[in-house]
């Protein structure tokens, strides 16, 4: 059989019996022991956790004085990071859920590394707002609680909306992964051979047997909460967006920043779904569900978002001039000519230029391709992050007050490290839950019939 | 009901599993439930009418939810601890309305889940269906139906039958533990 001749276009053999499926997803984590180069992945990533854990410890004890931070850019790498893994988390909710609403067959192979992925991302995320309080320590002051103090969370606050979001977003994430879940945990438990095993899956699967009332029951269930989902991403975004957009400084007070942050959220997140689909194809041999058509659409919906990215950032150029603010002219004059010039240019290169490769059918089709394309993305909307900070905070309203931000070792850690956690949790549950909704792929290949 | 059985029927596809459906009910024995392992289009609503109200349970928990936490913004915002920020009014309403829909959305889908396993009847760890040998394909690649004897068939063989004769590959009687 040659690549031309496939019969189906999301399945990459001819044949995909429901037996094949649940081999190929499961015996990888009940049958074989992990490889070698699973645990020198995970011995690499967990040096990275513990410099993590290092560098929080270090800054509970020295304070935030350690990031580069100074008294006129007074964010850093914490919020940019925070944007970011945020960002990503949401991208992979957003494929989930959109892609069940809009029927798109094609999400069954992925949508679990997707919503692993959020979950990581968005518990990530949300560790960067404590981190970068001023008495960290007292972050739960945010939530509201007797106390003999007789105080308040400030409702008015975005970091308090930030706290709600994140909170709510990640618990969210937690059962919208579990729901999908839940029928992929009883084939496990029914798989499995040792007694550990079956306890441990035959607990979380809570006694899933597939009857028809379940199914429909899950299958309504699942549906209403990708239906909830949606509008939640955008929500949380939003509130990401109003960081900075409820604030007065020029280059933030800006009424097109929670859906522009919404549209960096789909895109970083679809760069870093496609990464990891790229990896997890690879390490766990799953050619037959993920198919470069399987790429070639992701590209497409990359290609789609580097527009309105681009669009986007045109259309801050072009407020700061019909708008007439002299500041917000200047900070945009700031932007292509001042202190952080290059790298604004190499996010404009990154972001806007270098994704119009995916125009090429060839490009889109080619795993190397996509997957440096993604990363270049990556890098590249980490940057627009941290440009957002830096470039308003530096060149605000008072002129005697601009500085520009010298990032401190502590800095790159915090921008590595977390890196090394991601990776690190992601090869562990890896080993744990099937990779892929093995329901949905039976389905799927029932419907192209190739049972 | 003592000492009639339910019969379990193994199909190999979910088209066979269909067909028996109607079949097994023409010949006046009922038709208790059938286990996939994926949702076989339309075959719920062949078996059994009963519907959750599942998404009205979320709305409800998730509209209390909501509700009872823009009070609390309220409350402590304008009689527990009313600060004057930059002249804003103490109700703040436009944005008191992001910390409820937040967690609303949250809990609404807790309870959603809550929901799904109380109308399964879950968590059930043990079911007399997993003694049944070969049951464990019901989660991977076999399709199983559970039918119950009309009253005439005292000890089932009509119904063994009228499976076996469905394309059933197994017939296995299902005891009470």
């Amino acid at each position: 059989m040659t690549d031309t001749a496939l019969p189906h276009r999301w399945l990459a053999a001819p044949r995909l019996p429901d037996a094949e499926v649940t081999a190929t997803v499961v015996d990888p984590l009940l049958m074989h022991r992990p490889g070698k180069r699973w645990w020198i992945a995970l011995g690499v990533s967990f040096l990275f956790f513990a410099l993590t854990a290092g560098a929080i410890l270090y800054l509970f004890v020295g304070g935030i004085g350690i990031y580069g931070i100074n008294t006129t850019v007074v964010w850093g790498y914490a919020i940019a990071n925070y944007v970011w893994w945020v960002a990503i988390g949401s991208g992979g909710t957003l494929i989930s859920s959109i892609l069940v609403l809009t029927r798109q067959e094609w999400r069954s192979s992925i949508n679990r590394f997707a919503e692993t992925m959020t979950v990581l991302a968005v518990a990530i995320s949300g560790v960067f707002p404590i981190l970068h309080l001023g008495r960290p320590q007292y972050f739960y002051w945010l939530a509201p609680y007797p106390n003999t103090m007789a105080l308040w969370p400030q409702w008015r606050s975005a970091l308090v909306w930030d706290f709600w979001a994140i909170f709510s977003y990640l618990l969210f994430s937690i059962l919208f992964l579990y729901v999908g879940l839940l029928p992929d945990l009883a084939t496990m438990r029914d798989r499995a051979t040792r007694r550990a095993s079956q306890v441990f899956y035959g607990f979380l699967a809570f006694g899933w047997r597939g009857s028809a009332r379940h199914w429909r029951l899950q299958r309504t269930l699942h549906v209403t909460l990708a239906a909830m989902a949606t509008p939640l991403v955008v929500s949380v975004h939003s509130i990401v967006g109003l960081d900075f957009a409820a604030s007065l400084m020029p280059g933030w007070q800006e009424s097109i920043y929670p859906p522009y942050f919404v549209v960096g959220a789909i895109f970083s997140g679809f760069a870093m779904v496609l990464l990891v689909t790229v990896v997890m194809r690879w390490a766990l041999h799953l050619e037959a569900m993920i198919t470069l058509d399987h790429f070639d659409a992701m590209a497409k919906i990359i290609l789609a978002s580097s527009f309105v990215m681009t669009y986007s950032y045109a259309n801050e150029w072009f407020m700061a001039w019909y708008g007439g603010e002299a500041a917000d002219r200047a900070l945009v004059a700031y932007m292509f000519t001042g202190d952080y010039a290059p790298v604004y240019w190499a996010q404009l290169l990154c972001n806007a230029l270098i994704p119009q490769a995916l125009w090429l059918r060839r490009v889109r089709r080619s795993v190397p391709a996509v997957a440096a394309i993604a990363a270049v993305i990556l890098v590249g909307m980490w940057i627009e992050r941290i440009l957002i900070v830096w470039n308003t905070l530096s060149h605000g309203h008072a002129v005697p007050m601009w500085r520009v931000f010298q990032p401190t070792l502590w800095d790159w850690i915090f921008l590595v490290g977390p890196l090394g956690l991601f990776v690190f949790l992601y090869l562990i549950l890896m080993r744990i839950v099937p990779a892929v909704s093995m329901y949905e792929v039976r389905r799927l290949a029932h419907r192209e019939g190739a049972t | 009901m003592i000492g009639q059985g339910k019969m379990l029927a193994e199909f190999t596809t979910p088209e066979a599993l269909r067909r028996a459906v109607p079949t097994v009910r023409r010949a006046g024995h009922r038709v208790v439930d059938a286990f996939t392992p994926y949702p076989v289009e339309g075959l719920a609503e062949e078996i059994g009418p009963s519907r959750a109200p599942l998404r009205l349970v979320m709305l409800m928990v998730g509209l209390a939810v909501a509700i009872a936490a823009y009070l609390l913004q309220w409350y402590s915002a304008v009689i527990a601890y009313p600060m004057n920020t930059g002249g804003r009014p103490l109700h703040s309403w436009p944005v008191f309305l992001l910390v409820p829909f937040e967690i609303g959305m949250f809990t609404a889908a807790l309870a959603g889940l809550v929901a799904l396993f109380w109308s399964c009847g879950l968590p059930r760890l043990h079911d007399p269906l997993f003694a049944v040998p070969g049951f464990e394909r019901a989660t991977q690649d076999r399709f199983f139906l559970l039918a119950e004897a009309a009253a005439s068939d005292q000890d089932g063989t009509a119904l063994r039958h009228v499976l076996e004769d469905a394309g059933a590959r197994v017939v296995t009687e299902v005891r009470r533990q």
